[in-house]
């Protein structure tokens, strides 16, 4: 199993990361930089950490998503290999187009910082596959803009196809539909504002990201 | 040659900035005000051989995120 975490200048989730799928496989992701232009050879699975990714500078997620790594990140998911992108790594992959819709400042402007309910809304997934249908998690958010938008035909059209992966249980930052994490059409790219690897260790308050990791890991294992 | 990028959310695309510095204008006895939105205003400086068509793709690709927003090219 080999898994890869991007470091973009202003990620600062990349550690967490890392200890998750650490913790998962026994064995360290390879850290890639931003510039680099090759995924190492293997990798099997990649993760887009949280953070400020270039500062936010033009727009959340935006630097991030035309730098030189994401050309083969966006070629190794179009091949099939599994794609997580956390908070900013949500950003980016809407940024990048690899998922649809777009995330905007928070309705109430403030930046939210807490551990909320999130609603199961698709467990066949092959990142979610290890939760209960409607099963309710507790796992922390911690963005400015999370604000999940896209027009209705994609709302309805992503709704329809099972795409909407997770929703938040109650109202947290405005997103339509409270959407708070979203497949891509063939299911191996996961966007979510929220944090799975803050979740991991009982240490952390609650463990209920842990089994997203597993669930992902495992189909490779 | 100087190039004038506006980039503005689109029509129905909610704008909690544009609505806080409208309840802060509000805040400071400025009446009268009905709406705001906030957008973001790029200059670029640009040989004139880059064409219209670069410009747009320009914004299309980067300047703009075109989910959400508008852009409109103004050449100085």
């Amino acid at each position: 199993m080999k898994t890869a975490v991007i470091v973009f200048p202003g990620s600062n989730c990349d550690r967490d990361m890392a200890v998750a799928l650490e913790t998962v496989t026994g064995r360290a992701p390879a850290m890639v930089w931003h510039r680099d232009t090759e995924l190492p050879d293997g990798t099997d699975f990649i993760a887009l950490p949280g953070g400020f990714s270039y500062g936010d500078y033009l727009r959340s997620g935006a630097m991030a998503a035309r730098s030189p790594i994401l050309r083969a990140v966006a070629d190794a998911a179009g091949r099939g290999v599994p794609l997580l992108g956390v908070c900013n790594g949500f950003q980016v992959l809407t940024e990048a187009q690899l998922l649809p819709g777009a995330l905007m400042r928070n309705a109430g402007l403030n930046f939210v910082c807490r551990t909320v309910p999130l609603t199961v809304a698709n467990s066949q997934s092959m990142f979610t596959a290890s939760y209960g249908a409607d099963e309710t998690l507790n796992i922390p958010v911690a963005h400015h803009d999370g604000n999940y938008f896209a027009d209705k035909d994609t709302l309805d059209r992503i709704e329809g196809e099972g795409r909407v992966a997770f929703r938040y249980a109650d109202s947290v930052n405005g997103s339509a539909r409270d959407i708070a994490g979203v497949l891509n059409d063939a299911g191996n790219v996961l966007g979510m504002m929220p944090h799975p690897e803050r979740a991991i260790d009982r240490a952390h308050g609650g463990t209920d990201g842990l089994r997203l990791f597993e669930a992902a890991l495992g189909v490779l294992a | 040659m100087k190039v004038q990028v506006y980039v503005t959310l689109k029509p129905g695309v909610l704008d909690p900035q544009g609505k806080a510095i409208h309840h802060a204008l509000e805040g400071l006895g400025f009446a009268g005000v009905d709406d705001v939105r906030a957008g973001r205003f790029i200059e670029l400086e640009v040989a004139d051989s880059v064409s219209d068509a670069d410009l747009d793709a320009m914004c299309a690709k980067l300047l703009a995120n075109t989910v959400i927003e508008n852009y409109r090219i103004e050449r100085a």
